[in-house]
């Protein structure tokens, strides 16, 4: 399809959709008994993940474990049916307005599921809180989200960048370090990120003695460990991710730093990389709301069942993607499927205890988990849970008004 | 800041500018002397990554690796220029832009099939996998100093081969005047396949040497590809040493920029550039 078939599909598209939401407002206000017919239609859920590039595989983990939610409860939620609508959106920023154009007014879901990449997380916002759909992100962590963008329909289940490093400030403390340095990428998450921290350490009367930046996505880490290694901090701190993340361990080790100055993180320093970077990992401790060893019921038997199903072992986030097929299914529960009354299905969720493989978490007045952060060590290939750094950590949810 | 550490910094930035001559000398022969705007550069360095991966898992060996490794790619650069790229030398650049950007992107796909979507790492061989003690607390890893000796051996060879050998000559004759030197006997299509060869041979090395210190990792590709061009750009079209100069300058920069200037350090990459292309719109050692 050319470029210009595709746009005159997309207006199109609009044009139906607005006048189908202007239409279905009228009928949701005027004609309750409407609703009631609706219900025995399938409930319309989008999905907005990454199928290909980067982040391909967090969004198969997030549709696995939602589809386990729906499948615990014979493959419906509050007794109706499921009809998924899929959208790879390539965590492409510029792309975001449309593909979740294409699910709010090209198929008219009733809910939205997604996604992974922050960027993309903020345009979803834009379109979203004018549509006013359900929205339940399973990832992306931006802060303005649940912050000063925060809208009666925006949920999350996952985290926000805030409350993934946010902890860490305790545990330093409680290992006796005074100083520390903090590097990461130059971009919104790394930056939320080191704002977590620092609230949190100087909270415990430590001192973040320097912030460490380099532009996302560089991996070039060598200067920067030398800036490290001439401050001499007590502990340092980072975040990176994915490809940057194992480099940023591998040279850690290499620059003789491993050993003198010990490494913490946000949990992502260490997840899904152990593999890739032999022993540089061993030893380095991370917070985040999920780790291996948990040891409860919940957890077992989520393991259990998502390795059966998909034959693969679960991460953080198939457990994210698993806990929001969960807090829809509660919103859903409180309306009996009645979809079209949203008060009641936010209602609901806002009032929803989630029995997570994480642990029981509840939402906050912004719509983000409050949630245990667990401290956890790699070993091995294994990131061990060493018990909670934090009992139910809620973030500020700084500029949000509604 | 003490001498010793500003010392310490001067041997990353150098060290960092070798391996930017490493990752973009493939391009520098390809888009520099061929005039082919070779966007698939990138691929050709991951291509070379994974395969240093696999086969080392294979081998249990990284230098078994790249010495089967390097044929295959040799082999895929001289199928590429035979079956696609020869048909663009007479067309417009758009063309090459069209085809090398499609490239990147079956590569992508291909590598996520043969090899899935995971971030692997690939162990530094053990010979090498030492370091050299700098500080009470720092230390240099030896890989990083092989790697700048295989660069500036490199360096030397290229610069040889292409400014004192025939064959050198002859490319450089080729990129200045293809239908005259042609009709002075020389093959020139198969001077055009072997070059084309060697750039995709070169970029895949640069891979493989550098996946144990970067890992491997889908789409790692696309970020050398950037700055292979500025180091090509900077230091003008179709010269080895300006690709070395470039490199060196761009390695230094990126170094203190980050440790004195971290609020701009992501540009100052490109104000460099673009303060050189003023100056000298042909680059550093360009052909006016």
């Amino acid at each position: 399809m050319s470029q210009n078939d595709k746009d005159v599909f997309a207006r199109r598209g609009f044009l139906k959709g607005t006048a189908a939401i202007a239409g279905a407002t009228a009928v949701g206000t005027l004609l309750p008994a409407a609703a009631a017919v609706a219900q025995q239609s399938k409930l319309k859920i989008g999905l907005m993940l990454p199928y290909t590039g980067t982040f391909a595989q967090l969004g198969v983990a997030i549709t696995n474990g939602f589809k386990l939610a729906v499948d615990e409860r014979g493959g419906k939620l509050a007794g109706r049916e499921i009809e998924f609508v899929t959208v790879d959106d390539e965590s492409n920023p510029a792309k975001a307005p449309e593909n979740v154009n294409k699910l709010v007014q090209r198929d008219k879901v009733d809910v939205v599921i997604g996604t992974v990449h922050s960027g993309v997380v903020m345009g979803m916002a834009k379109v979203l809180k004018e549509s006013g759909t359900l929205w339940i992100n399973p990832n992306g962590g931006a802060g303005a989200m649940t912050g000063a963008m925060c809208a009666p329909n925006f949920f999350r289940t996952s985290f926000s960048n805030w409350q993934t490093t946010h902890a860490l400030g305790k545990v330093l403390k409680a290992k006796g370090h005074k100083t520390a340095v903090f590097i990461t990428w130059k971009y919104a998450a790394g930056e939320e990120m080191m704002e977590g921290f620092k609230e949190g350490f100087e909270k415990e009367g430590g001192k973040l003695v320097k912030e460490l930046y380099t532009p996302f996505p560089q991996v070039e880490f060598q200067a920067l460990l030398t800036e490290i290694a001439s401050i001499k901090p007590d502990a340092v701190v980072a975040f990176f991710a994915g490809g940057g993340a194992a480099k940023f361990l591998k040279d850690y080790q290499a620059a003789g730093l491993k050993g003198k100055i010990p490494l913490y993180g946000s949990g992502f320093l260490t997840d899904g990389v152990l593999d890739a970077v032999g022993d540089a990992g061993e030893g380095v401790e991370t917070t985040l709301h999920y780790a291996d060893g948990l040891d409860t019921k919940k957890d077992k038997a989520f393991r259990l069942a998502y390795a059966k199903t998909f034959k693969l072992q679960p991460d953080v986030y198939a457990v994210q993607g698993y806990d929001a097929g969960q807090l829809l299914a509660a919103g859903l529960d409180a309306v009996k499927g009645n979809v079209a009354d949203k008060a009641g299905v936010i209602k609901g969720m806002e009032a929803a205890k989630i029995d997570s493989p994480r642990g029981v978490w509840t939402l906050s007045k912004a719509h983000n988990p409050v949630q245990d952060m667990y401290l956890r060590k790699v070993v091995g290939k294994e990131n061990k849970s060493q018990g909670v750094a934090w009992k139910a950590l809620a973030d500020p949810a700084r500029g949000c008004k509604a | 800041m003490d001498l010793a550490f500003i010392l310490i910094q001067l041997l990353n930035g150098l060290q960092y500018g070798l391996l930017l001559f490493l990752v973009s000398s493939g391009l520098t022969l390809v888009f520099g002397i061929m005039g082919i705007i070779n966007l698939a550069h990138g691929s050709f360095y991951m291509v070379g990554a994974y395969l240093a991966w696999s086969l080392a898992s294979m081998t249990g060996n990284l230098a078994t690796a790249i010495a089967i490794a390097i044929p295959l790619t040799v082999v895929l650069g001289m199928a590429l220029e035979k079956l696609l790229f020869r048909q663009l030398y007479t067309r417009d650049h758009l063309y090459q832009v069209l085809l090398t950007y499609g490239l990147i992107l079956v590569f992508e796909e291909l590598r996520s099939i043969i090899w899935g979507d995971d971030v692997h790492g690939v162990a530094v061989p053990a010979l090498l996998n030492a370091s050299i003690p700098l500080t009470e607390n720092l230390s240099y890893p030896v890989y990083r100093l092989a790697i700048s000796g295989v660069c500036l051996l490199l360096a030397f060879a290229l610069y040889v081969l292409i400014q004192k050998t025939r064959l050198g000559m002859m490319i450089r004759a080729g990129a200045s005047n293809r239908d005259m030197v042609q009709s002075l006997g020389i093959d020139i299509k198969l001077i055009y396949t072997l070059v084309f060869a060697m750039g995709v041979a070169l970029a895949a090395f640069a891979g493989m040497i550098n996946a144990p210190l970067s890992s491997v990792t889908p789409n790692m590709g696309s970020h050398v590809l950037i700055i292979c061009f500025v180091v090509v750009v900077i230091g003008g079209i179709g010269s080895v040493k300006g690709a070395m100069a470039a490199s060196l300058m761009i390695g230094l920069a990126e170094t203190f920029g980050q440790v004195l200037v971290p609020e701009v350090a992501g540009m100052i990459v490109y104000v460099l550039m673009a303060i050189v292309l003023v100056w000298r719109p042909e680059g550093l050692f360009g052909r006016k």
